[in-house]
């Protein structure tokens, strides 16, 4: 019964969220696309994050590339291949390489290596001409669906909600895999899981490419969204905040990253329309969340009103 | 192979640690069966020795074979597929997870089931179902739902022993089992190590003289890295010298 109501309560929450432009302004429509995209990006880094314990910093270099990739391909055609397959294919190759190298160590070191990776991107991407330089590419066309393009804000909100909700399920189903589980017993004593049988690295790697992947695929998103890509999307910045946002909504529960993402949005752009110092405001809010919610706005919310896990 | 082959064969043996030998050319064998003790004092190298058979760390000279084929050099999860379980001396489980998850892992390592992306881990029922038979030889079937690290300390040491059984090992090495137990979780371990099935090969580091005399077939005494002798329980408690460097300073 609970299930069955859970189930009607996200089917009507998908449903509003895709028809928001019919009646909502210009600029709410704007903000929710953005959550929605940053909710990928950040429900992909909690997959490494929260069940592999991989704190990666340089989750931005995927986003980048599906950005970059999305933004070379779609002019020359405007379909789902340049729009989505493409990107997500590159960074799923990007993915591999850098997670061959970092998934080697951890902790700290897993944190610098991945850094350093993303800020080498950023460094190509702002020296190569053909990349548009420091400005980027701008001018990102959308892609069409079916022959249908979709510029019209009611399109692509559809087109993302579509994507999101592929995205949530493919992630849920695969954190309570058999693979998922294994992710979670490296988390908890990656010594031991090599001591009972387990290739950790290959799982490890495997999680990494997975998030990658996503992450790839959020970007490419963001750059149909805002019609450009710059070197910045390369930035650690860009892998920073995503890891608040993971933070914030909960680490390793996927959907507290999309609260995550909705929090850190609406947070931003509440403040910044009242005070230049929103940076400082936003930083002092997280803080104090850190202290007080250590599980994040989802642990809160299972802790106080007794949400089940 | 011939029934007389040992399931396992340690030729030589060395591993230093900087200027320190810690396994100055350890050599003995195993059989197929057997319950093998390893004792001797603090420092003598015992748990290296363990490391070095289950791929932890690589001997600076020497081999391990293993059911005939020379393991050294493999990884440890490659070694621990090939039916080679360890328990560890500090206890080392997932204490965040299940006391059933625990051993579904531990027995469930190793399938291929477990690159399945998004398959259901309930709907694989062998891991399952051994996780709850295994619970059951170690007294843990009414604890499946605990965490491990809410475990009490002993609780944790037969699960300790228990994610090992799991993996349904050949050869199991136990180091210090009972370490740091009272003397009633000391019996109780006691009683279930006996009533492990006797095709599990068992190689046992431990200080407790009660439970090596009730479980070992022979002892292996180790001292300042060298294997200092060998024989029954009986024989080795009358040599003078395993008098002298162990029974007598303990």
């Amino acid at each position: 019964m609970t299930t069955r109501l859970r189930a009607i309560g996200w089917v009507l929450l998908v449903a509003l969220a895709a028809v928001f432009p019919l009646w909502a302004g210009n600029y709410p429509v704007k903000l929710l696309q953005e959550i929605l995209i940053w909710g990928i990006f950040a429900m992909s880094l909690d997959l490494l994050m929260g069940y592999a314990g991989m704190v990666s910093f340089g989750h931005s270099a995927f986003f980048g590339i599906g950005g970059y990739v999305a933004a070379l391909a779609l002019p020359k055609s405007a379909g789902l291949a340049s729009a989505l397959v493409l990107p997500a294919a590159a960074a799923a190759l990007a993915a591999v390489v850098i997670g061959f190298f970092s998934i080697r160590v951890s902790g700290v070191y897993f944190i610098m290596l991945t850094l350093a990776f993303s800020q080498m991107f950023y460094a190509v991407a702002f020296q190569s001409s053909w990349l548009g330089a420091e400005d980027g590419i701008v001018g990102v066309p959308r892609p069409a669906l079916l022959g249908r393009s979709l510029d019209q804000p009611l399109a692509f909100n559809v087109y993302l909600l579509g994507l999101i909700v592929l995205v949530t399920v493919l992630l849920h189903r695969i954190v309570r895999s058999p693979f998922g589980h294994v992710l979670r017993g490296i988390h908890d004593n990656e010594a031991r899981m090599q001591a009972v049988g387990y290739a950790v690295n290959r799982y490890k790697l495997l999680a990494f490419v997975i998030g990658g992947t996503v992450a790839g695929l959020a970007g490419a998103l963001y750059s149909q969204f805002v019609g450009s890509i710059s070197p910045d999307a390369f930035l650690w910045t860009t892998s920073g905040e995503a890891l608040l946002m993971v933070i914030i909504g909960g680490t390793g529960t996927l959907t507290g990253s999309l609260l995550g993402a909705a929090a850190f949005i609406l947070l931003q752009s509440l403040v910044s329309s009242y005070t230049e110092r929103w940076m400082l405001i936003l930083g002092l809010t997280f803080v104090l969340l850190v202290l007080f919610a250590p599980g994040g706005i989802l642990g809160a919310l299972r802790g106080r009103v007794g949400l089940r896990s | 192979m011939s029934a007389a082959a040992p399931l396992l064969a340690i030729e030589g043996l060395t591993r230093s640690f900087g200027a320190l030998a810690a396994l100055g050319g350890v050599s003995f064998q195993v059989a197929a069966r057997e319950r093998r003790a390893i004792i001797g004092p603090n420092g003598a190298g015992k748990t290296t020795l363990f490391n070095v058979i289950t791929g932890q760390l690589t001997p600076t000279s020497g081999r391990v074979l293993f059911d005939g084929y020379p393991v050294t050099g493999l990884p440890p999860h490659a070694i621990a597929r090939l039916g080679m379980g360890r328990s560890f001396q500090r206890t080392n489980l997932f204490p965040a997870l299940s006391v059933r998850e625990n051993l579904r892992l531990a027995a469930a390592a190793g399938e291929p089931g477990s690159y399945d992306l998004l398959g259901r881990v309930e709907s694989r029922r062998a891991p399952l179902d051994r996780a709850a038979t295994i619970a059951e030889a170690v007294g843990l079937s009414g604890r499946l739902a605990e965490p491990a690290g809410r475990l009490s300390y002993g609780e944790q040491r037969q699960l300790e022993v228990g994610v090992v059984l799991a993996t349904n090992p050949k050869l199991m090495l136990l180091d210090e089992p009972t370490a740091g137990m009272s003397p009633e979780e000391t019996a109780r371990m006691t009683r279930m190590l006996e009533g492990l099935p006797r095709d599990v090969t068992v190689l046992i580091i431990e200080h407790d003289m009660d439970v090596v005399g009730s479980l070992a077939d022979r002892v292996t005494v180790l001292h300042y890295g060298l294997v200092l002798t060998e024989g029954t329980f009986d024989e080795v408690k009358r040599d003078p010298r395993v008098y002298e460097v162990y029974l007598g300073t303990a």
